[in-house]
């Protein structure tokens, strides 16, 4: 068989949002963070990158955004897409209120402050803080800092949301909450979600597809569909979290998680 | 502060005045020696047309020094704060001016410059522009790295980030240069009044107690001491205020502990 050179960047599937092929990070520091990842993020789906903390996950989702650039191989991103962030901290501006904060990527796409301020108040109302708008974030909880957070990143109308572990520090009812809410969010907007969690239950919780990334040098050990009600980022039917079914599917993430630790 | 917080203070100050006025009648201590608090008081009484009008005129000089070193303080800040090569050219000699005393530097500004309100107003800003500039480069270039790259994320331009960013990050510092320069500027007012002394306007309060030290006027001397102790603390008292104003709602320096 005889298979022709592939062309040096051929155009994206009119459904991938984001293509890595081959991408590797090292660090200044000698430190090679990734290699050798190919991953294709299609319209729609809602992606977890699930691994051990220092797999390089974070840099994975950092190179994806375009805040850091790949020492090896190419990213490719689909034309005219806006990208939301959620971090791992709320980073909210401590001086400014709710709404500020919520506008502030509208602010700095130069739009009019009348619409900065109607879509900022719809984005908090959509993740239910309408009426916290003139709060300052040190008079929030941390769940509903991580809140505004969110709002800031959907004001935007993102086709892309990339969420860095934002759950983490948080209670457990709390993160099972906005579990909840994201993924109905998730499903009004058609937006794609990447989501890096070190949590197995919460990847198999959210997502439609899971990649499970293995350490030293960071890169995709295994990856695992999650065929369950609800799925492409619609809410999770009551009681899912409970069923054999998610048990079963945990189990399955679990494994997968622990052979790539001992790859 | 709670009323009960200034009790105590309150007291002590009584207690050492009351004491300092006991000795001083008890040993009979001459008036040119040391005066009580009491001789002070009416000497500040008598002398209050005199001594205002100092107070004014030195007030005059330090408040504007502050305003300066708060003006030019910050610029300088941002134009560092800009790259990294201009504050590592530029902040040594900022250093310099700042640790060379201004009682060495106050002479030959006083050569070089006709007008002695001017020459006194730069000894005074030469003190007191240090502290602002320090502290407000340091948080210009304390902006949280998360912060940083948001805003990078969202296409923010150099503008935009210095002024939703940096400045409002680099706040709390700059407040904190502004409580130290407001006494600094006083001080740098006062001293290089003292150096021009006799050759001065001759009107300032530093001016004053050289002329109550000569005439051996010296319950006028204390009075005029007083009013320079007076003139720090009402500067500090009103940044304070200012400081607090602007940074309750979000800083953590201005939150109260809960419970």
């Amino acid at each position: 068989m005889h298979f022709p050179p592939p062309a040096p960047s051929p155009p994206l599937a009119p459904t991938t949002l984001v293509a890595l092929d081959g991408v590797g990070k090292r660090f200044a520091s000698g430190t090679q963070a990734l290699a050798g990842v190919d991953l294709r993020i299609g319209e729609g789906e809602f992606l977890a990158i699930l691994g051990p903390s220092g797999c390089g996950k974070s840099t994975l989702l950092r190179l994806i955004a375009g805040l850091a650039e790949p020492s090896e191989g190419v990213i490719r991103r689909a034309a005219a897409r806006q990208v939301g962030f959620v971090f791992q901290d709320p980073t909210l501006l401590p001086w400014s209120d709710a709404i500020t904060n919520v506008r502030l990527p509208l602010r700095l796409a130069g739009f009019e402050r009348e619409e900065q301020e109607a879509r900022a108040a719809q984005a908090l109302a959509a993740v239910g803080l309408a009426g916290f708008e003139r709060a300052y974030p040190r008079e929030l909880s941390g769940g509903m800092r991580m809140r505004v957070s969110l709002a800031r990143a959907l004001v935007t109308r993102p086709s892309l949301l990339l969420m860095d572990e934002p759950f983490a520090a948080l209670d457990e009812l709390t993160r099972h909450r906005l579990n909840d809410d994201l993924l109905g969010l998730a499903a009004g907007s058609g937006m794609t979600v990447v989501f890096v969690t070190h949590s197995v239950f919460e990847s198999v919780y959210l997502a439609s597809r899971i990649i499970v990334m293995a350490a030293r040098p960071g890169r995709i050990a295994a990856e695992m569909p999650v065929d369950a009600p609800g799925e492409n980022g619609a809410p999770r039917p009551p009681g899912f979290r409970t069923s054999a079914e998610y048990a079963g599917l945990c189990r399955e993430a679990t494994e997968a998680l622990e052979w790539a630790m001992t790859q | 502060m709670k009323v009960a917080d200034a009790v105590a203070p309150g007291l002590v100050g009584l207690a050492v005045l009351g004491g300092w006025e006991a000795l001083v009648r008890h040993y009979a201590v001459p008036a040119y020696v040391l005066p009580g608090p009491v001789a002070i008081w009416q000497a500040l009484l008598a002398d209050w047309p005199l001594l205002a009008g100092s107070l004014l005129v030195t007030l005059r000089i330090a408040l504007l020094a502050l305003a300066l070193a708060v003006s030019l303080g910050g610029l300088l800040a941002v134009l560092f704060a800009q790259s990294r090569w201009v504050e590592r050219a530029f902040f040594p000699y900022a250093v310099v001016l700042q640790v060379t005393p201004i009682v060495a530097i106050a002479p030959l500004i006083l050569i070089w410059v006709d007008d002695v309100t001017v020459s006194l107003l730069i000894c005074a800003w030469i003190v007191a522009f240090f502290p602002v500039l320090s502290n407000t480069v340091l948080g210009l270039n304390s902006a949280d790295r998360n912060h940083v790259e948001l805003f990078r994320l969202y296409g923010a331009s150099r503008w935009q980030t210095l002024w939703l960013l940096r400045l409002p990050g680099a706040l709390p510092f700059f407040l904190a240069g502004l409580r130290v320069a407001g006494g600094l500027a006083l001080i740098g007012a006062v001293v290089a009044e003292f150096v021009a002394g006799a050759g001065g306007t001759g009107s300032g309060l530093a001016f004053r107690i050289l002329e109550a030290g000569y005439q051996l006027k010296i319950p006028r001397m204390f009075a005029a001491l007083a009013l320079i102790s007076a003139a720090g603390i009402a500067i500090f008292a009103v940044l304070s205020l200012v400081q607090h104003l602007l940074l309750r709602r979000w800083h953590e320096s201005a939150l109260k502990p809960e419970g």
